[in-house]
């Protein structure tokens, strides 16, 4: 109760002291924000006025043509899903399985455990096509040598959001109180055994929330995938891992250069699909978040 | 100390509990889990290992001199030109434009949120900045090149104006994006700042545009820095903007009306002509590469080590 008393008595001695300058102050500040909202605003207006023309079946069952009236993306929405599911299934397997690792199992005390941790924050930081330089190097050519497919640019992005992966999973194990943990040990529960019927259920919606959030970064990311050979000219679905792609992103940036016109407009109706998917992505871990996550 | 006694106690009681006897199930469990954790490990060792190898190649057919000093960047032409300094001007002033935008408005942002909006208006316009942060790179790149480059073509009124291709455009809009990354770091660092402190303030007769300017943010400063340090970080690292609106000719120029290449920049448009193993075009992408890790990296860790700063000042 300390605390209403206290902020009335600072409401009370802020009004009194508002005066030209505080005024203009705060003037500023809401523009800094309203930049950023007129930006975003004005971002979506833009790619949804100049790709109506193109907003149709057509766009999502053609595939890449020379030709700007026939020309679709469908390879490169099946391409996008087919990368993103491999990304997946390397990221959250390994991603989970190192922030339980992080959070349940390492001594932090030890320099090796502290070492990850520093690492982990860097590679969160590392630029998007470095980790482009690193598949092409030992992914697409080198050591693991799986060429220019699915299987190669699934694996680099998932290297890209791992970190993320991580990190906000260890955030949501360590929002799981420590008493969970000691009542299962007090029943004769093991480590393992706690983690998995205990301290992973409980922390699932935030594990979902973040991977979800890396995952449509991964959606998003060109950059790295330029490298390994994303910008070829692909007019089929991939098959299996080991067929070559195109994704959306890639798609886009390959119409956005291209002079004319028409590319353009179609450039800007794939945006609006590819905002779309990210929408929903966003949308559904928000509603994964709200609906589940508990306070403790 | 009483609780650390108490937190010693009881992790030496569950030691006991659980030497009893070797659970090999667990062991190995507990080896696979290590194992996902040392794949990131092995990624940072093998983004240093990519580098680092053909990047000595290269040095060995290219003098460090030449790299460092030469003004002519033009790797695939005949005869070649490797002086990396166009692209670093060209990454810089993309930066800098990007920088314009993004601290002033950025740390604004974070002062609105932190210090005057309510915990109601807090809660919606957050997530809005969020989404900001989630459109992907090629979509700017997108808005660069269609909208604000005609746009300061349009406005522009003496000389002039930019280009087709430009770094004003690919830096302003790259500021965007950087924003909210500046504002969510600076936010937390100012929120963490004990509310005591502002209130001394007030009760000395400052106004709240005081408190703000004089209190929160200089009690908040190694956490703010910590958040530049990262935009700049990644308005270096940034590609997809650069790529697509400041154009593919490296130019020794600060002229921001200018098409420039960046470091990204020429590591996007060498991969995407097919350059085969060991041919000096491959080297190249590494060499910038490693210049560009290096860069990114101090920056990177320098950050990391101001938000220790200030965690342990005020948490």
């Amino acid at each position: 109760m300390k605390s209403i008393g206290a902020s009335a008595a600072r409401n009370e001695l802020e009004s009194r002291h508002r005066d030209f300058f505080e005024r203009g102050f705060m003037l500023a500040l809401i523009f800094s924000l309203g930049i950023g909202i007129i930006a975003l605003v004005t971002l979506i207006l833009q790619v949804l006025v100049e790709g109506f023309p193109r907003l149709n079946s057509e766009l999502l069952t053609n595939f890449p043509s020379g030709n700007p009236e026939i020309a679709g993306a469908q390879s490169a929405i099946m391409g996008t899903i087919w990368v993103i599911g491999v990304t997946a299934a390397f990221t959250i397997p390994v991603g989970i399985g190192a922030a339980i690792y992080l959070e349940e199992y390492a001594d932090k005390e030890r320099w090796w455990n502290r070492f990850i941790e520093l690492n982990l924050q860097n590679l969160a930081a590392v630029p998007a096509i470095v980790y482009g330089i690193l598949g092409l190097a030992f992914i697409v050519r080198g050591f693991l040598g799986l060429g220019q497919t699915v299987l190669a640019a699934g694996l680099t992005l998932g290297l890209l959001v791992l970190p993320i992966v991580i990190i906000s999973s260890r955030e949501a194990i360590k929002a799981v109180p420590d008493t969970i943990r000691q009542g299962a040990y007090a029943l004769g529960a093991t480590r393992w055994q706690t983690v998995r019927r205990q301290v992973l259920p409980a922390s699932i919606p935030g594990i979902a929330t973040g991977t979800i959030l890396a995952l449509s970064r991964a959606i998003g990311e060109a950059a790295p995938l330029i490298l390994i050979g994303g910008l070829t000219f692909i007019t089929f679905n991939p098959e299996s891992v080991n067929s070559n792609f195109t994704v959306l992103p890639i798609q886009i940036f390959n119409w956005v250069s291209r002079p004319q016109d028409e590319f353009r407009v179609l450039a800007a109706a794939a945006i609006v699909v590819l905002l779309v998917i990210l929408l929903a992505m966003n949308a559904l871990a928000i509603f994964l978040r709200n609906k589940y996550q508990r306070k403790y | 100390m009483e609780a650390t006694e108490m937190r010693t106690t009881e992790d030496l009681q569950m030691k006991q509990l659980m030497v009893v006897r070797p659970r090999y199930g667990e062991l190995l469990i507990q080896a696979l889990l290590g194992l996902c954790a040392i794949v990131s490990i092995v990624t940072t060792v093998g983004i240093v290992l990519a580098l680092v190898e053909p990047s000595i190649e290269f040095f060995s057919e290219v003098s460090l001199k030449e790299f460092f000093t030469g003004v002519n960047w033009a790797p695939l032409f005949n005869p070649p030109s490797f002086g990396v300094i166009p692209l670093i001007t060209g990454t810089l002033v993309t930066t800098f434009w990007a920088l314009a935008v993004c601290l002033p408005f950025g740390l604004g942002a974070a002062t609105y949120l932190s210090e005057y909006a309510s915990p109601r208006t807090r809660s919606i316009l957050k997530p809005v900045l969020e989404v900001l942060a989630g459109i992907p790179t090629v979509v700017y790149g997108f808005f660069a090149l269609t909208f604000v480059t005609p746009l300061l073509q349009d406005i522009w009124l003496v000389g002039e104006g930019p280009g087709v291709f430009n770094a004003l455009s690919a830096g302003l809009v790259m500021g965007v994006m950087i924003l909210p990354t500046i504002a969510s770091l600076s936010e937390d660092a100012m929120s963490a700042v004990p509310g005591g402190l502002r209130e001394g303030a007030l009760a000395l007769g400052s106004n709240k545009a005081q408190v703000s300017t004089r209190v929160v943010i200089p009690a908040a400063l190694s956490g703010i820095v910590a958040g530049f340090v990262l935009g700049v970080s990644r308005a270096v690292g940034e590609t997809m903007i650069v790529l697509v609106a400041a154009g593919s000719t490296p130019n020794l120029s600060l002229n921001p009306l200018e098409a420039m290449q960046t470091m990204t920049g020429f590591i996007a448009s060498a991969g995407l002509g097919d350059q085969p193993t060991g041919s000096i075009g491959f080297k190249t992408i590494f060499a910038v590469g490693a210049a560009l890790f290096a860069i990114t990296f101090v920056m990177n860790m320098f950050s990391i080590r101001l938000v220790r700063k200030y965690r342990e000042v005020y948490e």
